[in-house]
């Protein structure tokens, strides 16, 4: 392999582990702030592919992006009012059931009324445009999908860090009741938290679908699940944890195809998986239990 | 002033607080002393908002607050320092601080220097992360983040459970300046009840979820009855 086609590979390795992330996030987050592993968060993603086909067949792109972003998010949200927030004092397992639940309506809701052939993703002007550095030669997509997310990660990490709802987040997350007490509007930041990761999954979706060119009623299962292990390779409620897992999943299973191995690429993730509830089951940046004094 | 009329508080049919009232007029010290399962943190949990009341009705400065969300109760100046203090372990001692003034919107500068004078320890360690405090500290941080709050009354759940003697008397101290320098109204709930009495205006006695005594702090620390009771004293 020459170094062009290493460097290639890195590329689209590292691109593809931008968008995995991104909706990585999602997972992380939400199960940071409920202790609840969303199952719907993959058909989150897959309705904003939806969205976006029929948001760019009656709209220009730059109207359509922001519509599909916010419409996502409202999804989001919407889910966590419905089918969460009656349950906020319901035993963890219901919840649950609730999640997968929501996701298996969702993929049938698409099936019902998108079919499930695949639908052509439509091309945002500019996205697919080939560029060339030395001898690298990719879409401009491959090359932004790694730089958006590192900048958004970085602005979702001084929110979290230094803004008065970032504050309320980190405060939920620990502790319900005390941040009650602080004046926090527990379900207020609750909905925040599912925003910010329906965002983040519209705007990998966005990435994803323009290089995959399809959506089909199951396209988020898989990216879904492969992202929710990444979260728990970074080890769950990290987002930094959950922006590495997402990386080293989208570049090992690159490899993976690179070496000639593509039908293994699906079955990587779960070696990772299986690897890491093994060796350290907390993931690589797992919250470290504090014992309350 | 807060006035608690007929309270009651049940957890799936045991009734652990059965029909209590009492009022804490303003810049008082009020206490409820009583053994461990009386049913005095049902209580502080219910004023705050933490548990709804099966019966009867809170009101604070003449307005019903019975079901108000807890953060609504926050804002009208209820305060509670939760029983274990619950300090937010993985923030810093400034943060914890910070947060107590989550609904404030002006500068809190002032403020945080008048709590840093009040505890100067939490000066010398505004950068460490509250899960590596002392319990001590850790309850000095907690009054100091109910305090951020601008709290009319601040409610205190057992300030002195597990510190030392020397620390207990610091913390009581702290607890009179507030009440006298700030003009805060205090309810302050103890099982240490010889350092409560001493301090309150007024004092409630529970057993098993019912008032069964009243007076000021002086009467009650003289009363034969709460002498051998609570303060360990042969009568
Ligand atoms: N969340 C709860 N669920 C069920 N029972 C509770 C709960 N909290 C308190 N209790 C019961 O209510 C009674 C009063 O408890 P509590 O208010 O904590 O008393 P105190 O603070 O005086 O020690 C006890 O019998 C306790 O077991
Ligand atoms: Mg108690």
């Amino acid at each position: 392999m020459s170094l062009t086609t290493f460097l290639q590979q890195c590329l689209t390795g590292i691109s593809l582990g931008g968008a995995y992330a991104l909706i990585a996030i999602g997972y992380t987050m939400v199960y940071g702030i409920l202790r609840l592993i969303n199952f719907a968060h993959g058909d989150i993603f897959m309705m904003a592919g939806y969205f976006m086909i029929f948001a760019m067949a009656s709209m220009p792109w730059f109207i359509a992006v922001p519509f599909v972003l916010l419409v996502t998010t409202v999804l989001g949200v919407g889910i966590e009012r419905v089918a969460y927030k009656p349950l906020r004092s319901a035993p963890r397992m219901s919840v649950m059931i609730s999640a997968i639940g929501v996701s298996y309506l969702l993929q049938n809701l698409a099936t019902y009324l998108f079919t499930a052939l695949p639908m052509a993703y439509p091309e945002i002007p500019g996205l697919k445009k080939i560029f060339k550095i030395g001898g690298l030669s990719a879409s401009f997509v491959t090359f932004f999908t790694p730089v958006l997310t590192i900048v958004l990660v970085y602005l979702l990490i001084t929110l979290i860090h230094h803004t008065k709802m970032g504050m309320a987040m980190r405060a939920v997350s620990k502790d319900y009741e005390t941040a009650a007490l602080m004046g926090i509007d527990i379900n207020r930041t609750i909905s925040f938290t599912f925003a910010i990761g329906s965002l983040l999954a519209a705007i990998g979706s966005i990435l994803y679908f323009t290089d995959r060119m399809t959506v089909f009623p199951f396209s988020g299962s898989l990216p879904g699940l492969k992202c929710f292990v990444a979260a728990v390779f970074g080890g769950i409620g990290s987002i930094p944890g959950a922006v590495v897992g997402g990386f080293v999943l989208g570049m090992g299973e690159t490899a993976l195809v690179a070496a000639g191995y593509s039908t293994f690429s699906d079955a990587f993730t779960f070696v990772v998986l299986i690897i890491i509830l093994l060796v350290r089951p907390t993931g690589l940046f797992g919250e470290k239990t504090t014992n309350k004094v | 002033m807060l006035k608690v009329d007929n309270l009651k508080i049940n957890y799936g049919g045991i009734e652990a607080v059965k029909g209590i009232s009492f009022e804490v007029p303003d810049q008082s010290i009020v206490t409820l002393i009583g053994a461990n399962g009386a049913g005095k943190s049902s209580t502080l949990r219910a004023i705050a908002g933490l548990v709804k009341a099966s019966g009867g009705s809170i009101s604070f400065d003449g307005e019903d607050i019975t079901s108000l969300p807890t953060a609504k109760r926050v804002a009208k100046g209820i305060t509670l320092c939760p029983e274990g203090r619950h300090v937010f372990p993985d923030m810093t001692v400034l943060e914890n601080i910070k947060i107590g003034a989550y609904l404030r919107n002006d500068s809190l500068e002032e403020d945080i220097q008048r709590v840093y004078k009040l505890f100067p320890r939490l000066e010398e360690r505004h950068w460490q992360l509250a899960g590596t405090l002392s319990g001590g500290e850790q309850q000095m941080l907690a009054v100091a983040r109910g305090l951020m709050s601008n709290p009319k009354i601040l409610m205190l759940d057992e300030p002195s459970l597990g510190l030392a003697p020397i620390i207990v008397q610091e913390i009581f101290n702290i607890i009179k300046r507030i009440n006298q320098e700030q003009g805060i109204t205090v309810l302050l709930i103890e099982q240490n009840a010889n350092m409560a009495l001493k301090v309150a205006d007024r004092a409630y006695v529970m057993e098993t979820g019912s008032i069964t005594m009243t007076g000021t702090g002086a009467e009650l620390l003289a009363n034969d009855e709460i002498q051998a009771a609570y303060l360990g004293r042969k009568k």
